[in-house]
């Protein structure tokens, strides 16, 4: 570790810490001894904000440095994913890539290749913006999230991290640092599609994330759907996946779920997107993520 | 022949050598190895890093600012306000193709009585490291009195508006209004009579637009240093398309002698318009007065979205009256326009072009100049030409519909031409627009089938261009090799085009040209880089300068041989004699000429000062395809071809970018681009992020068709390129829209929500 | 002020600099290794301007601080051309007058370059997705798509 912090005799402005531990024990030390510490893993919001100065931390935790953050490993029954893996090194995972190809594409959406090459899963979970793109297919995907805190460790759906826009249910000093995304079962397919003006670099407007499994007869037996930018935090709307489940994922069904995705809806006005342009393409988007979703799961 | 020689155009009877081909540009290796020096790039010794705190409010009297704590913390060197800034009477000046009020510029570049809109300067400070000066910003205190704002030009024109300027009465109104209002002007350009002319028409089409602002979007943030010395000299870097300006105004607000104040232009990042006016290079010399060091400023993106130049957002009516068989009997239209918090909107560029593709006899355009609580707008490429080109064009489309005409077959119907009086005044010479027309027609993007849900849309669009005060100096070095100093920051090229020009009339390889634009004190005055005027005025004063050099070379000849100059002639790079009864001797190339120099009379330069004249409109027409997503509303462009009247194209690859870039910016005005406001009157997209610019790949490539219809004003019958072909987009865009969609929008962007809106409201839902 | 002192290589030499915490990558490169071909367009990772390669990865310099980068290695446009030989891209930007002001063009070239590293045959589309973050206000992206689709061409033999 090249980067030894020395005296200075520069202005009295306190400034902020920067650290760059090397174990997660370390990091949940340091962010449990600082109430104004910060996590950087991507830093792709992190330094937006830093520079925007929306936020002012007097510590910054860098967890790139801790390796076990940084691996993709296969368990028993599914795989685990670092918190601090960046989205170039995800899709860069043959077998996560093959596996769940709608939550990379999630994770991919963000932001430019640049940003892939740095922003992580768990800095766009924590981060808590109701937009975040990978959000809604980890959830979809049915991940959850562990967590190590000064408390110990603990294992969470994705669904229960962010709460509000900018808001985790993190406790004081926890620390998000893995994903684990359990072995589909057979004939399982996800996608997530989100909305966007242009066609990259922007915040979704609106994003679904879908992951279904078939039975041997193409008929729906399980589904999960996730909307993201609809609400102060992506949603788990049951009675969408309930539109799927028991049926062959046809034009009435997927005519149900656009209708129930956009029932779910309750988006704001603001400059991305108008209210009730976001609940109607809420339902379009859902119908277009499904479709996807059962084109993978028939070739599973 | 002589210098004095007409410099209009004349048909090459010889193959040009440089000219119309495309050679490599001067500055292109220093830009792809990281060299090139931008307004930020430069380090001085001793150098400090300067910030600007902003107003946070719409509308804001300003009570007080206390700034003794920011002047306290450790690391800060100078802290100024509008105290350190002596006011300044009202008188016009000339900024590109848009004037402003000198008064309106020093409270533009420094807050005075009130803060006018989100972003405005309040303070700046200098301080050893960049974190600390803006640290220090927000130790300064100020007290705000927070008045009511306006940001609508239509909110803002009505009687019970919160009024910004108290002392503004409407001018061109008669009789003079006797109460206050934020109209600042009302003007008109005139033709025939509208009236009879609507009588005579069997069709009319009135109709109504709305635009939003949009900012010009160039990638590299204001950015200069500063330094002034105890001798009372000032020095200042600066990316700037017109450093001439940037002396001007740092002098005048600094209350400097314009000796005094040495510019050099750094290479530029962008401008289109945007930086033809100045903010941060009086503060930072009014910073370094005050500290006695180098002071760099460059702005973060978010002050460039807040605090300079976007376009007006305007609100248009619109009305063509036209015969059955096509022939448009009378043309009006009412333009108001957001100036911004000062006056002076594109307005009056925007009601000269409204009409100018088109020979019509009756023309009526009303423009309004409205200032809002808003950044005071600068100049966007062909400023208000675009907007009104969007209402205009939109409504031509409607009333080729409703004739049952092709849109190009009544455009080709009505077009201007050599000989057609155009309604702001001048009567046109030969000009392209029948020729990009026919170039569109003629086009296979206009004959592809198209798909469901897809869409064609045609428009047209003119800018004047303009010429202006040039100084240009040639310098023949001992080697035979050439320093030419321009005056004219180079934002596209033009410092390789003027060389191809130089070196055609030399007759020589343009890599033995070496352009470089020179600092203020190496020339004369030079009008800034705008207007599309540099390749064509700059290249005009340049031919001339290299006609003057020829006439040394040819005495310098005849010298040697003993003979008159008249004997003498210039091909090829060589002084012959004009035939054989001047005489038998070997001719002299450049290279024997200046290495003799010493023994023949000493250096060989040729420098010319001038006011150029005889800029050449250009015109321009573009076809676009576009695909709708009829359940989302999103626009995806297919195709795109830009034809354009170059009247010559010294540089063919850099003209066919000019009408590539300026497409692109009139597709992502089209269709995302947009200021947004919360209902305090703060910019709520200050950043790229949400501001939404079109990025590779929402885009196809652009097809680019280089019209050369010779302006007989340019010894190569070169135009002004720079502006024309982004004026038709917009409403080329809606007609496409309207084509795949049925669904006619006027009002800009098209994004997606509104579409999606208009096509539900289309589908009755 | 306390300051980090960090070691890193930038195009293949050693450097050392102090930085403050809240200094990017970006600010360090111009402002205490004097790198200015780097430019800022807006600190917030979405033009592009900015871009580096840190051990490999295309990255946004802005996103990045000063203080984490130690022991990495760090290729910035000053190091893509080999001595006097410019790299093909940088010809073939010449060669298609891919650039107008400028600006984007060291961001550009980086993350062409990564890009042909990694993919030696894009699809003009794919081309497209991989600099959608490199924002262009100047030239419309025509003629860097057909600069960066003729280098990777020529660099496959064709």
């Amino acid at each position: 570790m090249a980067s030894d912090r020395v005296n200075w005799n520069g202005s009295d402005v306190i400034t902020m810490r920067y650290e760059a531990p090397e174990t997660m024990e370390a990091a949940v030390e340091l962010l449990s001894s600082d109430e104004g510490a910060r996590v950087l893993a991507g830093g792709t919001d992190l330094l937006v904000q830093l520079r925007a100065e929306m936020i002012e931390p007097s510590l910054v935790v860098d967890v790139k440095r801790i390796a076990a953050m940084r691996e993709i490993t296969k368990e028993n029954d599914g795989i685990r994913v670092g918190a601090a893996v960046a989205g170039a090194e995800l899709g860069e995972h043959e077998e996560f890539k093959a596996t769940w190809p709608g939550v990379l594409e999630a994770f991919e959406l963000i932001g430019s290749t640049q940003i892939q090459g740095r922003a992580t899963m768990g800095g766009n979970l924590c981060n808590a913006s109701p937009a975040a793109d990978s959000v809604p297919a980890m959830i979809a995907a049915g991940a959850t999230a562990t967590i190590l805190g000064p408390g110990g460790q603990r294992d969470v759906p994705v669904e229960d991290i962010a709460i509000g826009p900018g808001q985790t249910s993190l406790d004081k000093g926890e620390l998000v640092t893995s994903f684990f995304f359990p072995k589909p079962a057979a004939r399982t397919g996800d996608a997530y599609l989100r909305f966007i003006p242009r066609t990259e670099m922007d915040i979704a407007v609106v994003g679904a994330g879908i992951c279904l499994t078939l039975d041997d007869s193409d008929i729906c037996k399980a589904a999960r759907v996730s909307l993201g930018a609809v609400a102060a935090r992506a949603l788990v709307v049951d009675e969408a996946a309930d539109a799927l489940i028991g049926t062959p994922v046809d034009e009435a069904a997927l005519a149900k779920l656009a209708e129930a995705a956009s029932a779910a809806a309750k988006p704001i006005d603001d400059k991305r997107g108008t209210k009730e342009f976001r609940i109607q393409v809420m339902g379009v988007m859902a119908r277009r993520t499904a479709e996807i979703a059962l084109a993978r799961a028939k070739a599973n | 022949m002589s210098a004095a020689e007409d410099l209009g155009y004349q048909e090459k009877t010889h193959e040009l050598k440089w000219v119309g081909k495309n050679v490599t540009r001067t500055d292109g290796v220093d830009k792809v190895t990281g060299r090139a020096q931008f307004g930020a790039d430069l380090i001085m010794p001793g150098m400090l890093f300067g910030a600007v705190l902003r107003s946070p409010h719409a509308h804001a009297k300003i009570n007080g600012i206390d700034t003794s704590k920011a002047e306290a913390l450790k690391g800060v060197k100078a802290v100024i306000c509008r105290d350190d800034f002596a006011d300044q009477p009202s008188e016009m000046i000339q900024v590109g193709e848009l004037s402003v009020n000198i008064r309106d510029v020093i409270r533009n570049v420094m807050a005075r009585e009130k803060a006018m809109y989100d972003g405005h300067a309040i303070a700046a400070v200098a301080a050893t490291t960049a974190a600390i000066a803006r640290k220090a910003l927000k130790l300064i205190e100020v007290d705000y009195e927070v008045l009511p704002h306006v940001i609508d030009v239509e909110e803002a024109m009505k009687p019970d508006a919160p009024l910004l300027n108290e002392d503004m009465f409407t001018d061109g109104v008669d009789p003079k209004p006797d109460k206050p209002s934020n109209i600042a002007k009302r003007l008109e350009i005139k033709l025939g009579d509208v009236e009879a002319g609507f009588a005579d028409a069997d069709v009319v089409i009135e109709r109504e637009y709305r635009t939003r602002p949009v900012h010009q979007g160039y990638i590299e943030p204001h950015a200069c240093v500063a330094s002034y010395t105890e001798d009372g000299q000032g020095e200042v870097w600066a990316s700037t398309p017109g450093h001439f300006l940037v002396r001007a105004i740092t002098a005048r607000l600094c209350g400097m002698d314009v000796s005094k104040v040495k510019a050099t232009a750094s290479e530029i990042g962008g401008g289109f318009g945007g930086k033809n006016i100045v903010y941060l290079e009086p503060l930072a010399m009014a910073l370094s007065r005050k500290c006695g060091r180098p002071v760099k400023m460059a702005m973060h993106r978010n002050e460039v979205f807040r605090a300079t130049g976007p376009t007006s957002g305007s609100h248009m009516k619109v009305k063509i009256g036209a015969k059955r068989d096509g022939k448009i009997t009378a043309g009006w239209a009412e333009l108001m326009f957001q100036a911004g918090a000062f006056p002076g909107s594109p307005v009056f560029p925007a009601a000269m072009c409204a009409y100018a593709c088109y020979d019509l006899e009756n023309v009526l355009v009303i423009g309004w100049d409205v200032i809002a609580n808003r950044p005071k707008t600068t100049a966007y490429r062909a400023p208000g030409a675009q907007i009104s080109a969007f209402a205009v064009e939109s409504a031509m489309d409607e009333l080729a519909r409703e004739l049952g005409i092709d849109p190009i077959d009544l455009r080709l119907m009505n077009a201007a031409k050599e000989g057609t009086k155009a309604a702001y005044g001048p009567t046109f010479g030969p000009v392209g627009q029948v020729e990009s027309l026919e170039a569109i027609k003629n086009h296979p993007n206009y004959k592809i089938p198209l798909g469901p849900n897809q869409g064609r849309g045609v428009a047209s669009g003119f800018w004047f261009n303009i010429g202006g005060e040039t100084s240009v100096t040639m310098n023949v070095n001992d080697d035979g090799t050439i320093a030419l100093t321009l005056g004219n920051p180079d934002l596209s090229g033009t410092r390789t085009s003027i060389s191809v020009m130089a070196a055609e009339e030399l007759g020589i390889e343009p890599d033995r040209i070496r352009p470089t634009i020179g600092d203020t004190t190496s020339l004369g005055f030079n009008f800034i880089s705008a207007g599309s005027r540099t390749t064509f005025a700059v290249g005009k004063a340049t031919v001339e300068a290299s006609r003057v050099v020829i006439d040394e070379f040819r005495a310098r000849a005849a010298a040697t041989w003993d003979i008159p100059v008249e004997a003498v002639v210039w091909e090829d790079g060589h002084a012959r004699p004009a035939s054989s009864n001047a005489g038998d001797f070997e001719p002299l190339s450049l290279e024997d000429i200046a290495r003799e120099a010493k023994k023949t009379g000493g250096p060989i330069a040729g420098h010319v000062e001038t006011n150029v004249s005889g800029a050449g409109p250009s015109f321009a027409t573009e076809a676009v395809d576009i695909e709708v997503d009829p359940e989302t509303g999103h626009i995806k462009v297919l195709r795109f071809t830009a034809a354009q009247d170059a009247g010559k194209a010294i540089q063919p690859n850099f003209v066919e970018g000019q009408y590539q870039g300026a497409a692109v910016q009139g597709i992502g005005w089209a269709l995302n681009e947009e200021y947004i406001y919360d209902d305090k009157g703060r910019l709520e997209n200050p950043g790229f992020l949400d501001y939404r610019m079109p990025v590779a790949s929402d885009l196809p490539m652009i097809d680019a068709v280089i019209v050369e219809v010779p302006n007989p004003n340019h010894p190569y019958g070169v135009r002004g390129i720079g502006e024309t072909s982004i004026v038709p987009v917009m409403a080329a865009m809606a007609n496409a829209l309207e084509d795949a969609t049925d669904v006619r929008i006027n009002e800009l962007p098209l994004s997606p929500p509104r579409v999606l809106k208009a096509l539900n409201e289309k589908n009755g839902g | 002020m306390a300051r980090y002192h960090v070691s890193a290589t930038v195009n293949g030499d050693d450097v050392e600099f102090l930085c403050e915490p809240e200094q990017t990558l970006l600010d360090v490169l111009r402002d205490e290794l004097h790198l200015t071909g780097t430019k800022e367009g807006c600190a917030s990772g979405d033009c592009g301007a900015c871009s580096v390669m840190i051990d490999g990865r295309l990255v946004c310099s802005c996103l990045v601080m000063g203080a984490e980068v130690g022991d990495r290695e760090i290729e910035t446009i000053e190091g893509m051309a080999d001595g006097e030989q410019l790299h093909p891209l940088q010809q073939k930007f010449l060669d298609y007058a891919a650039l107008q002001c400028g600006y984007c063009t060291p961001g550009i070239l980086i993350a062409a370059k990564a890009l042909l590293e990694r993919n030696p045959d894009p699809t003009e589309t794919e081309a497209r997705f991989w600099l959608a973050g490199n924002l262009c206000r100047c030239t419309g992206y025509d003629k860097i798509m057909r600069a960066v689709m003729d280098t990777a061409a020529e660099m496959r033999g064709e």
